[in-house]
């Protein structure tokens, strides 16, 4: 066992991959020699060399179409795009490309590839460098998606996404990658699909993902320690496939059904999630389920006007508390 | 073909026994004549409301289909576009199986799930066809590169119309592929028109691809694409390049497209005579007289005709007949397991 960053276990989790599979290589932008523009794949080139670990021009319809032509034909690509915000100028990949090929050639064409990207706010980059765009490949047939929140998952579903024989979106939180946390020695293989009750509890349930986890577990903390409510948070973790079981299963425990999502409001991945609830288990609710999200606005730049937008620990304590008293 | 051809008349032996020979050039017609059937076939069947949806005609482009397979070996790759009915049938892929799939049956390449922009054959070395202008470009290069990285000798091929020059992926890749000196062959079909409007109206220099070569420290390579010898020559000396580790070629073939841009257009954008000028330079009509030049005779030629017309009649009849797709297709192969289960 031993104490790593979320930055550090991005890296042990490829080199996993790449040590078992000589088939598994990684390209992106400055993911090589500089280790990446966040430190998060620093000593990969030197330990697998050029040919594994390359660095790419600032081309991403290029990266994500490499990607995907070698993954049809034999290898198990890992690719970085460096900012998620950026999935919208290679969307194409991402939405016709590596999700219907399959389909489309009624199964001759694979497509066994991981696309890793930094998501997420909290660096004060503004409205085009912070975004949690997680549900944009939510809702796309044909991907699978995952976002851990702690450096045990990091390399647990990186490995499971690499051997993984579909295209999977892998969401790294980038204000995540300071954060420490407990790694057991050895190799690590976790599962796509699962999700993970993080704080077990009797009077509610939180979902939340990626940095949302440990804000949901701060504010379940201060619900108990201020006003002695017990509450359950999950980590969904894998948005594709969904663990519905693990989610409907708390449900019908708690009877009341909180989401914490980074992602502006609209369609975010708490909707979906809601409205199976509201299908498969809506007797079983004490009251309205309730979704915490960013408001439907652009993220502001400003340390300040950032940190009041996203779900707090407060927000997050507040509209359960006053949603369980109501 | 086992059986020695009969001549018209006699020919010197070196024409005969040039690079190409008589058997090759004898397989491209006959290659061409396919195409140029099929794709006229696909028309007709569409005008009786049996090819449903959309679909792209090759019909004039014959040579370049045919040129760049006659080059290729069996493991090499190739990516087409939405016009890409001729770009799989050179490959080997039974007419029957491309008919099905535009008439949208159960017998189809893909049971109707891809349709005809999206014609894929994996045992024929069709990685698909892309109906996004460019995508296929990019994934070309990661073909390559697995080749380059597993040390495979198969060469990538992606084959795109002139309008595909002006979008980014182009750029992206040609530079990836350049920077990389990955083993593909990136081949402009440059048909005068990127769909309605004119190719040059819309574009800063005067050969789409060929002048954009220097950009990427290329070669600079522009040819008549409606001539299946000039074709497969280039195309030879492309996947020659690329085997030897030389990296990609970027190769422009001049054609034109005899019909509208898709089905739903009667291209009444063209100046006045200039399909009939092109028609002069039908790539059936040159090869015609290069079979003739080199001595073959109009009987042979003649047989050619017949047969694939009846071969195409037999797949045509066999698509009328074949079922509609059943239902139970519908959620299969949206991932690897088969299936389409987004949550347990």
């Amino acid at each position: 066992m031993a104490e790593l960053t979320y930055r550090d276990a991005v890296a042990r989790g490829i080199a996993q991959e790449m040590t078992r599979d000589p088939d598994v290589i990684f390209f992106g932008e400055d993911v090589a020699k500089a280790g990446g523009v966040f430190k998060a794949t620093v000593g990969l080139y030197e330990q697998f060399g050029p040919k594994r670990v390359r660095d790419t021009p600032i081309s991403e319809q290029a990266i994500l179409g490499a990607a995907m032509g070698a993954a049809m034909t034999g290898l198990k690509p890992i690719a970085e795009i460096m900012f998620s915000d950026f999935f919208a100028v290679c969307f194409d990949y991402i939405a016709n490309e590596f999700p219907k090929s399959r389909y489309m050639s009624n199964g001759q064409l694979k497509c066994p590839l991981v696309v890793r990207t930094g998501n997420g706010a909290g660096s004060r980059f503004g409205a085009q460098h912070s975004q949690s765009i997680e549900n944009w490949a939510m809702m796309i047939p044909g991907l699978k998606v995952v976002a851990p929140s702690t450096p045990r998952d990091v390399i647990g579903l990186m490995a499971a996404a690499v051997r993984d024989p579909d295209p999977v979106i892998f969401f790294e939180h980038k204000s995540l990658y300071p954060v420490k946390g407990e790694v057991p020695d050895g190799e690590i293989v976790d599962t796509l699909g699962s999700a993970k009750i993080v704080r077990p509890g009797r009077d509610a349930t939180i979902l939340a993902l990626a940095l949302m986890v440990p804000r949901a577990l701060a504010a379940a903390e201060k619900l108990e320690s201020e006003h002695g409510l017990d509450v359950e948070v999950i980590d969904v973790r894998s948005l594709v496939p969904l663990d519905t079981r693990t989610i409907l299963g708390s449900v019908a425990r708690t009877h009341r059904l909180f989401t914490v999502e980074e992602n502006p409001r609209l369609c975010g991945w708490g909707a979906e999630i809601v409205s199976i609830v509201a299908d498969e288990a809506f007797y079983e609710l004490d009251g309205p389920p309730v979704r915490i999200t960013t408001p439907h606005v652009p993220l502001p730049a400003a340390d300040i006007l950032e940190d009041m937008i996203l779900p707090t620990v407060d927000r997050i304590a507040d509209t359960v508390r006053r949603s369980l008293s109501a | 073909m086992t059986k020695k051809p009969s001549r018209a008349e006699p020919t010197p032996r070196s024409a005969v026994n040039d690079d190409i020979g008589e058997d090759l050039r004898l397989r491209m017609y006959r290659m061409q004549i396919e195409l140029r059937e099929a794709e006229q076939r696909a028309y007709d069947l569409f005008l009786q409301n049996l090819v449903k949806g959309t679909s792209h005609l090759s019909l004039g482009q014959e040579a370049v289909a045919t040129g760049f397979a006659a080059a290729m070996r069996p493991r090499d790759l190739s990516f087409c576009t939405y016009r890409g009915h001729a770009h799989t049938l050179a490959r080997g892929v039974p007419v029957e199986k491309v008919l099905g799939e535009l008439m949208q049956r159960d017998n189809g390449l893909m049971r109707g799930k891809g349709g005809s922009m999206h014609l894929t054959s994996v045992d024929h070395g069709v990685m698909g066809s892309y109906a996004i202008i460019g995508a296929h470009l990019p994934i070309a290069c990661g073909a390559a590169l697995r080749a380059q990285y597993k040390g495979d000798d198969d060469v990538a091929v992606c084959f795109f119309g002139d309008g595909t020059t002006n979008i980014g992926a182009f750029h992206e890749a040609l530079n990836f592929a350049a920077v990389w000196k990955l083993p593909v062959i990136f081949v402009c079909e440059n048909n005068l028109y990127m769909e309605y409007t004119p190719i040059g109206d819309v574009t800063a220099v005067e050969h789409p691809a060929g002048d954009r070569a220097a950009a990427y420290g290329l070669e600079r390579i522009v040819i008549d694409g409606n001539d299946a010898d000039v074709v497969y020559r280039t195309a030879r000396d492309a996947y020659a390049r690329a085997r030897a580790g030389k990296g990609p070629s970027l190769i422009e073939c001049l054609t034109y497209r005899h019909s509208g841009h898709s089905r739903a257009d009667p291209a009444k954008y063209r100046p006045e005579g200039e399909l009939e000028k092109w028609k002069e330079r039908d790539p059936i009509k040159i090869y015609r007289a290069r079979l003739k030049q080199f001595g073959i005779g109009d009987d042979v030629i003649a047989r050619i005709d017949a047969e694939t017309k009846a071969m195409i009649d037999a797949a045509t009849e066999a698509c009328k007949k074949a079922p509609n797709p059943p239902a139970d297709i519908l959620t299969t192969d949206v991932y690897a397991d088969g299936g389409w289960a987004w949550r347990n």
